[in-house]
């Protein structure tokens, strides 16, 4: 055992300063010099102000902005630090539902959303993204089904022309990278903010 | 599922494919000591450690040796990792502000990591500083990963050797697995997740002000770094609480395909090394067919599954051409979270790119199942290729009782003590899984930890405590596993799981070495062809997995027959 030690020691100390120093300060290092954009987080920001990043999703409820999938992430609770609250889209504590296929809390969860979404006058079938939660509760795009469900009630509450809109959402959409890799997507910060520069 | 779906399962596995022969060539000849294109920048830098710690490279030992070595070396990693945590307000690179962690969350996360789990009963973003996931996270996911493969090493030398007494010495492999292997591949890694989008900073955090004008508190660090050496090491380990599903952990869809291939690529290419030593690189081939077996039927179950949607949602209006999409990312798709979900358990990553507790209850049994037949397919870094040789003297051993005739496994003959051995290490997984699952399943104050309850709360309980055994780390993360319970009896599971595995595995490594290599003859069995590949898939299933199916009958299949007459809990 003794003989084990003095290597077990000193290659623990060497790889410490190898891999939990040098390595990630010369990763920092390079990413800060050649791709600041990402390695900060990659942020939009406008006069000065950070208004978010194009990767983290962000809570909207405003029915002039289109809206993102609903979020599971949650904050401690002021009055009570042992207890969450709700607080979507929480970048500072990712968070899923973990709520199983059976669970009668998702079902009753998706009932309400749906019952929302019909008294918005979403009718058929409601796409799958508008009423479940992502696995990080962050989750910075929707499905381009979902965004153009939402035309009609984005351009009612800015009074803007329905076709006009339509055409915003699907200069917005993302699609699979060489026709294959990837998911057909909308960012969800991304296209609100091409909106508040239509308006 | 779709043709594209399809399209893209293959499109990775390719890639993975034309990867695994140079990478694995590359790794033999690290671990045979031969010079290699890196050995100009790094050999001095090698030969200063050894100097430093006082080892002689040329002074091999034996299986036992080897062992304790190993075991001393975790224990070092144990007890720094262990204080870097509870001491973490003191450390530098704490920009958030947190505090020490407890003691049963930094026993847990300590022992976590250094087993190559890196079960989260901690959530990053909101527990550990940026200087806990530098100097403790990041430095235990390259030494855990490498002393999995120094291990795999001299399994591998045991039947690359005739009639000697030695394996290879700990220090040297761990140390060149490191430099040669783990560090130079995480670079690059590291440089592309940041490309991708992944944040690299020691800042902890930005406000930002919302369309809408709240205030939002994004979380930062130096993320690129761990998920580099997370993914190839098969930590899995998050920097944040969840994981891959995190954007700026895995932004983008070919960031996933990144992901999925740093994960599988060096387990995988482990198996052509041990072919490549043995003097066979068609043995190694054969292993990597079982592998594909596991991963493909894995795959398409699990997409099948989730493609289907929740049959109950669906009813109430959800449109089910998405699929059931509770706990998943839209950028990556049912396709590739079937691939990252079946990837990360039979590889016993543990990283996960949607959240397996929402799973469909088919989905998430596949997932499960991968975990419980063990570190096979092909495991955690090395411990995968020392899991599958278990499986393969098994399989020799059953195909000798068929036809009468002494088992040979690569011209070393397999006799009792080397069966009973892997018997033991064989046993000791659902030993572990299925009795600290019995006990809790009764526990009043366990219980109420669960997420969700009917049947699917008996499959947290089995998720973790297989998770746990299998030195996997992902969860059925409803469960709330920070409590002294959880994070006692995981710990103690992650334990046995990964040292009652290997000392046993060891001893016949040791015992193999020993034996004479007997020449092939008309009466060998052949263990590089079809046959075999089909015989070493059936004992995976039968020994492996069947001592599970009452379990899993009892959790998954029960939610999945329920869930079909809509009966919710």
């Amino acid at each position: 055992m003794l003989t084990h030690l003095r290597p077990a020691l000193v290659l623990l100390a060497l790889f410490t300063v190898l891999t939990g120093v040098i390595y990630p300060l010369l990763i920092t290092a390079i990413a800060q010099a050649t791709m600041p954009y990402q390695a900060n987080g990659s942020l939009i920001v406008s006069k000065g102000t950070v208004l978010g990043s194009t990767l983290i999703g962000q809570n909207f409820t405003d029915a002039k902005y289109f809206q993102p999938r609903p979020s599971a992430t949650n904050t401690p609770d002021p009055k009570d630090a042992t207890k969450t609250i709700d607080a979507p889209y929480n970048a500072a504590n990712s968070s899923g539902s973990n709520l199983g296929p059976t669970s009668q809390a998702l079902v009753d969860r998706v009932k309400a959303a749906i019952e929302a979404k019909r008294a918005a006058g979403v009718s058929g079938p409601v796409p799958a993204d508008a009423v479940l939660t992502s696995a990080s509760g962050l989750d910075p795009d929707i499905s381009p089904e979902n965004a153009l469900s939402q035309v009609p009630t984005v351009a009612k509450a800015r009074g803007l022309d329905q076709d006009k809109l339509r055409a915003l959402v699907e200069s917005q959409i993302q699609t699979r990278l060489m026709g294959i890799i990837g998911e057909p997507h909308v960012n969800v910060l991304k296209l609100n903010l091409a909106l508040d520069g239509l308006s | 599922m779709t043709l594209n779906g399809w399209l893209q399962i293959i499109l990775v596995l390719g890639l993975v494919l034309v990867s695994v022969r140079p990478l694995g060539l590359y790794m033999a000849r690290v671990f045979e000591g031969q010079k290699t294109f890196l050995s100009p920048v790094l050999s001095p830098l090698e030969h200063g450690f050894y100097v430093l710690a006082g080892v002689k490279p040329d002074k091999e030992q034996g299986w036992l040796s080897y062992t304790l070595a190993m075991i001393v070396f975790s224990l070092a990693g144990f007890a720094s990792l262990y204080a870097i945590l509870r001491l973490q307000a003191y450390l530098p690179w704490n920009p958030q502000g947190f505090d020490n962690l407890p003691p049963d969350l930094a026993f847990n996360t300590a022992i976590s990591f250094l087993t190559n789990t890196n079960w989260q009963a901690y959530s990053g973003e909101t527990t550990m500083s940026n200087g806990s996931a530098m100097l403790g996270l990041t430095v235990h996911n390259f030494l855990s990963a490498a002393t999995g493969i120094a291990l795999a090493l001299a399994v591998t030398r045991a039947f690359a050797r005739a009639s000697a007494s030695t394996l290879g010495n700990f220090w040297v492999d761990v140390t060149r697995a490191t430099l040669y292997v783990l560090l130079p591949i995480s670079i690059l890694l590291a440089l592309v997740f940041v490309f991708t989008g992944s944040p690299q900073t020691l800042l902890g955090s930005v406000d930002a002000t919302t369309l809408e004008g709240a205030k939002q508190t994004i979380a930062l660090g130096p993320v690129a770094s761990e998920e580099a050496i997370k993914q190839f090491g098969t930590n899995g380990g998050g920097f944040f609480n969840t994981n891959s599903a995190h954007p700026f952990e895995n932004a983008s869809a070919l960031a996933n395909y990144l992901q999925i291939w740093s994960m599988i690529v060096l387990s995988t290419a482990l198996l052509i090394t041990f072919g490549k030593m043995v003097g066979s690189e068609r043995q190694g081939w054969a292993l990597v067919s079982v592998v594909g077996v596991f991963v493909i039927v894995g795959i398409g179950a699990v997409y099948a599954a989730e493609a289907w949607g929740n049959p109950i949602l669906n009813a109430l209006g959800v449109d089910p051409t998405l699929g059931n999409m509770e706990g998943k990312e839209i950028r990556f798709g049912e396709a590739m979270t079937a691939m990252f979900a079946v990837v990360t358990t039979g590889l016993s990553c543990g990283a996960v790119n949607a959240m397996h507790d929402s799973l469909m209850p088919l989905g998430g049994m596949v997932t499960l199942f991968m975990i419980q037949l063990g570190e096979v397919l092909p495991g955690g870094v090395g411990s995968g290729l020392y899991g599958l040789i278990v499986f393969a003297i098994l399989a020799v051993f059953i195909a000798g009782l068929m036809v009468g005739r002494t088992p040979e496994f690569l011209g070393k003959k397999i006799e009792a003590r080397e069966i009973k051995l892997a018997m033991l290490a064989v046993l000791i997984l659902p030993l572990s899984m299925l009795s600290f699952s019995a006990v809790a399943a009764v526990l009043p104050s366990v219980v109420a930890t669960l997420g969700n309850a009917g049947p699917h709360g008996l499959t947290e309980i089995l998720y973790a405590y297989s998770s746990a055994t299998g030195n996997n780390g992902s969860a059925f993360a409803g469960l709330n596993a920070n409590t002294p319970w959880w994070n006692t009896t995981l710990a103690i599971a992650m334990v046995l799981g990964r040292f009652a595995y290997v000392v046993p595995v060891m001893a016949i490594a040791g015992s193999i070495v020993t034996k004479k290599r007997a020449s092939a003859s008309a009466g060998t069995f052949p263990t590089d062809r079809s046959l075999f590949v089909g015989l070493l898939v059936g004992v995976i299933l039968i020994v492996g997995g069947l001592q599970f199916f009452p379990a899993l009958a009892l959790g998954p299949i029960v939610e999945h027959v329920l869930m079909l007459s809509s009966k919710t809990f």
